[in-house]
């Protein structure tokens, strides 16, 4: 399974759209785009909008750490959007919640 | 030996097959052949001793004579192929036995002998995907009634997450005494300053008082056990919340506290065993709590064996995360 990014930007936000699986072989891929995008002096905020995502594991999951950690950084505000309940479970479970903005699928409950 | 004396070694042993004493030349063609693999003699080398030979020998047709060409080329392609491979097969043996020597050294952060307490008994299996494992359990004794339990998922796997073991394992070590979640809070700081940024450790710590069956535990998002209450013969989401270490230096772990009765079980696992793959379905956990509701018949140590087990065979036999379950049962 492969991993493809679509990217919009308009004025000082960029949205990352994902279909695919975020895992161990795909999410290097993501990050290659990510950091340096959050390390952008015109992105104020970075969206990633996981609707297609079918599949994430904990490498996945490190990804969106690294490159929140680097957004700290750069004072630029990542949000995740539109993740499945599956999804939003493992942020939750790992605590990450707390820390980034995780916004379930719009009609579904946590 | 020279190239000019094989040549001509060569061409004897030809001529004598040509003559007709075939089965002696061939035991001594075989044995040349070895010879020659010792001096580095390529294969490309030994057509063209053929050659050279036939041409001396017998009056060769054109068309074989030009056909000898093809064949040269395809032993010198061949030749340097088979070199390049075989270089490649030596690093790999060598790259092999110095992680089979890495394998070795974590098995030794890891607990060879469980303690013993009276009334409780334990069930442990860890099994890596992989050679290495990223998953970290230790069941430690620390006076006379208590035991402490960890259970952690290094994510990232492979070398870096089992070097990163070695970090949890020493921080560990300086902690004896503390409670569940100072320690969770100290790691945590460990942790931050010394991992790579896209890597991260879950994990649960707990001390279990044996004289009073008490088990005081603190979580950094690590994958809910299970806590099995059997007076109700029901299984509940061992609760618990904290962020997983290694991402923000002052992060706060709250502490939790079970009281277990006989019979009653705690049951902590990785989620190499919680996120397994049947077909499309991922087994949820319901499924995984009437799996350990079959075993529960069976000692601690079968619980955990045979549940590893049951997992393996509905997934084909594949494992494609690190398997660690801890299991804590009070008898009495």
């Amino acid at each position: 399974m492969n991993l493809t990014i679509r990217m919009e930007s308009q004025s000082e936000q960029s949205v990352l759209y994902l279909q695919g699986e975020l895992d161990a072989f795909t999410a290097p891929k993501l990050s290659e785009q990510l950091t340096p995008l959050v390390q952008q002096p015109s992105i104020n905020q970075v969206i990633v909008d996981m609707s297609n995502v079918s599949y994430m594991d904990s490498t996945g999951i490190g990804t969106i750490v690294g490159a929140l950690k680097t957004a700290k950084r750069s004072n630029c505000d990542l949000r995740i959007v539109n993740v499945t309940p599956r999804i939003e479970r493992l942020f939750r479970i790992t605590g990450l919640s707390e820390i980034i903005p995780v916004e379930p699928m719009e009609g579904e409950e946590a | 030996m020279h190239r000019r004396e094989l040549q001509e070694q060569y061409e004897k042993l030809l001529s004598n097959f040509l003559a007709g004493d075939r089965e002696a030349q061939l035991y001594m063609a075989q044995q040349l052949s070895k010879s020659l693999v010792t001096q580095d003699i390529a294969p490309e080398d030994i057509v063209d001793f053929h050659i050279q030979a036939l041409e001396k020998l017998v009056q060769m047709p054109e068309p074989v004579r030009e056909s000898f060409q093809l064949l040269l080329e395809m032993m010198m392609e061949y030749g340097n192929t088979y070199r390049q491979h075989n270089v490649l097969r030596d690093k790999q043996k060598q790259l092999e036995s110095e992680i089979d020597l890495a394998v070795v050294m974590q098995q030794t952060m890891l607990p060879q002998v469980l303690p013993e307490f009276e009334g409780v008994e334990f069930g442990l299996i860890s099994v890596p995907a992989k050679k290495m494992s990223g998953d970290y359990y230790n069941i430690l004794q620390e006076n006379d009634v208590t035991f402490s339990v960890a259970i952690a998922d290094i994510v990232g796997k492979g070398i870096p997450a089992a070097l990163c073991m070695s970090m949890i394992k020493y921080g560990m070590d300086a902690q004896y005494g503390l409670t569940p979640a100072t320690r969770l809070h100290h790691l945590n700081i460990v942790v931050e300053q010394n991992i790579d940024p896209s890597m991260f450790v879950t994990m649960l710590l707990g001390n279990y008082d044996t004289a009073r069956h008490s088990f005081r535990y603190a979580v950094a998002g690590h994958e809910p056990g299970f806590f099995y209450r059997a007076c109700e013969q029901r299984f509940y989401d061992l609760e618990g919340r904290g962020l997983v270490l290694g991402v923000l230096r002052d992060a706060q772990y709250p502490e939790y506290e079970l009281n277990l009765e006989v019979g009653d079980m705690i049951v902590l696992m990785t989620d190499g065993v919680s996120e397994r793959k049947v077909g499309m379905h991922y087994l949820n956990r319901q499924e995984l709590t009437n799996l350990i509701q079959g075993e529960l018949a069976h000692t601690a140590q079968e619980i955990a064996e045979n549940l590893y087990r049951r997992l393996l065979l509905m997934t084909n036999y594949e494992l494609p995360d690190d398997h660690t379950m801890i299991v804590i049962r009070r008898t009495k």
